[in-house]
């Protein structure tokens, strides 16, 4: 037992589990490439590597360089992490995107003959969408903005304590 | 494995004597046999160095590198409360879509089944019932609509564990290499089964063949992986669920949020940077993106006033007004119907026992009528509310045609031969008393795309399984 463990590097139920899986796996693999085998393989393989190293990278990167690309000129006091009044809208109105877009980009050929109804609404229903939440966004950063500005001009008009003990 | 294994008797059986040349033979057979072995045991040392020696190496640069990952906020129990919700949330699609393949009744033969090579995958497989008469309403919305709903949910747990696809090395042991082999699969089956799912409930046809076959196989070779990764991961993922606590997290600022402890799966990044976002406004963004898929997405399968708000779903108008504006599986321009299919000329053939009976529609018209109040609900998850239809009643039909017990009916369509323009339908469909074939709706003849001169109407029935513009019956028993 010890033996196979440090060969094989997991118990043998680990190795019986994955067989039991990958045989029903094969099972259902034969029948799913069963025609067109490899335009089915692309989109088996593609759909993983599309989402991992497409898709990912590039929200990742639109995130990390947002920030900077965007940079929040203002030198006044006190500033206030916008990052997220942009994150959340853009994220919402993405994964609408990213389910919709054959809809919203009107893509989809059949559509209209086929339920008679007009594709046509769709991209501008999801610019409404994505309006409302980034004027909703922009809304409550302002209105958050205004607060602590209030409270920093509250905070200038008060001395500081201890200000009178300074020698 | 030089020595041969076999049993001495085998000589001493008092056989004929094997002749010299054999014995040569067997000579030069244990002789292959030893070098082969010695081949394979160096080739194994081979590999073991090799592994050692790439073990050894330092990762390649970029995302290789542990202090490539920088999210303050990633760490097992942020994937484990992503990995929670899908653990709930993906056996009811997976059963959901089960009981759809179900719903079609693919036993009763290849017109009714787009997978006939399924084997033992339909071993689940019963009679559909016809009660409740909202149940396939039910079901497939929920396939349909959880599925898009939790879209946000999957590529939140993608991203928390995005680092584990540069794993350096990339395998370790054997069970390891195993391992992330059936995480590929995994990983590129549920994408598929999204992504099939997705384009087809918007008519996008842009996969390689029939979107049945993909997604049900799909689905199978999805599932093995899955099972296999719930079961290795469970532990793990009640152990890290219990590391924090939910409402601390929910109470948890930005100025307090801090890593997780360092992890054995390497989740925790080595050199994190300052947070811009809590666990609680990840967690609370994703789940914003949810809801609001479920609004924009619900409404089409819930119908009544909640329809306007699905904006973005297919289905969530009304295809004109009147007693047939209720939504539209294929019009029958789509389809090629035309009025020469369904113009003065149209009969319907009933066969059963006996001499096939012809009927125009306005004999079928003057004929005793029944009322069922039933909705169309879609393989793509859309449904409209109950339709008040009116017509002849399946079952007296069968009894018309000599078989008051048929065990099942074949529909054919007058449209032109193509995907369900004819089905199968079981007994306990024809003798349930709503079972229709149905004349008028809402008080008006039927439209042309609502499938004039007639159309089955089944309680629980899948959409395409309710025949338009049937021009044939034939019961058997």
């Amino acid at each position: 037992m010890a033996r196979f463990i440090r060969w094989y590097g997991s118990h043998p139920l680990h190795l019986l589990v994955l067989i039991c899986s990958f045989a029903l796996t094969a099972y259902a693999m034969v029948r799913l490439f069963a025609v067109r085998p490899l335009a089915v393989a692309v989109w088996f393989v593609g759909a993983a590597i599309v989402h991992d190293l497409i898709l990912l990278p590039l929200y990742s990167l639109a995130d990390l360089t947002a920030p900077a690309v965007l940079r929040h000129r203002t030198t006044r006091v006190p500033r206030l992490p916008w990052t997220n009044f942009l994150r959340v809208p853009a994220f919402l109105s993405g994964v609408l995107l990213l389910v919709w877009f054959p809809l919203i980009f009107a893509r989809s050929a059949p559509y209209s003959g086929a339920t008679g109804l007009s594709q046509s609404v769709y991209l501008g229903r999801w610019l409404a969408i994505t309006g409302v939440l980034f004027g909703a966004s922009a809304g409550a950063f302002a209105w958050k903005l205004r607060r602590v500005r209030r409270a920093a001009r509250a905070d200038e008009h008060r001395p500081a304590p201890g200000h009178d003990a300074a020698p | 494995m030089g020595d041969d294994g076999r049993p001495p008797a085998s000589r001493a059986s008092g056989g004929p004597k094997p002749p010299a040349d054999e014995g040569h033979a067997r000579e030069r057979l244990r002789r292959a046999r030893a070098t082969t072995a010695a081949l394979i045991e160096r080739a194994a040392a081979g590999v073991r160095a090799v592994a050692r020696r790439v073990g050894q190496t330092p990762p390649p640069p970029g995302p290789f590198r542990p202090e490539f990952w920088r999210s303050p906020i990633r760490g097992p129990w942020l994937t484990s409360v992503f990995g929670l919700v899908l653990l709930i949330g993906i056996p009811l699609i997976f059963i959901t879509g089960m009981l759809s393949y179900a719903a079609y009744n693919p036993d009763l033969g290849p017109l009714n089944d787009q997978t006939p090579d399924k084997g033992v995958l339909g071993f689940y497989l019963f009679d559909w019932p016809t009660h409740p008469y909202w149940l396939y309403r039910l079901t497939q919305g929920v396939h349909v609509t959880l599925g898009v709903t939790l879209v946000p949910v999957l590529l939140a747990k993608l991203w928390s564990v995005i680092p584990k696809l540069f794993e350096w090395p990339p395998v370790r042991t054997v069970a390891h290499g195993l391992e992330r082999l059936s995480l590929l699969i995994l990983v590129g089956g549920v994408i598929f089964e999204f992504v099939t799912g997705i384009f087809n409930v918007q008519l996008f046809y842009v996969f390689p063949g029939s979107f049945y076959t993909l997604h049900f196989y799909g689905a199978w070779v999805f599932i093995a992986a899955f099972v296999v990764h719930a079961g290795i991961r469970l532990g793990r993922m009640r152990r890290a669920l219990r590391s924090r606590s939910l409402a601390g997290e929910l109470r948890t600022d930005l100025a307090h949020t801090r890593p997780e402890p360092p992890d054995p799966d390497g989740l925790v990044p080595t050199a994190p940077q300052a947070p811009t976002m809590t666990r609680r406004g990840a967690v609370g963004m994703v789940g914003a993106g949810s809801l609001l898929l479920l609004v924009v997405t619900a409404g089409q399968s819930i119908g009544g006033r909640l329809r306007e708000s699905a904006l973005l779903a297919p289905h969530n108008r009304v295809p004109g007004s009147g007693p047939n504006g209720f939504q539209i599986n294929k019009t029958a321009a789509a389809v090629g119907v035309t009025s020469a299919h369904i113009g003065r000329d149209w009969r319907l053939h009933v066969l059963g026992r006996g001499p096939a009976l012809v009927f125009t529609r306005e004999q079928l018209l003057v004929m005793r009528h029944h009322n069922a109040a039933l909705p169309i609900a879609c393989v793509e998850g859309w449904s409209t509310p109950d339709q008040r239809w009116s017509g002849l009643r399946l079952t007296d039909l069968a009894a018309l045609a000599g078989l008051p017990n048929a065990s099942s009916v074949l529909v054919e369509s007058v449209q032109p031969p193509g995907p369900y323009s004819s089905v199968v339908l079981r007994g306990n469909q024809i003798h349930d008393p709503r079972s229709l074939l149905a004349l008028r709706v809402n008080g008006a003849d039927l439209s042309i795309d609502h499938g004039y001169p007639a159309r089955v109407i089944v309680p629980a029935n899948p959409g395409v399984n309710n025949t338009k513009w049937v021009h044939r019956l034939t019961f058997r028993t």
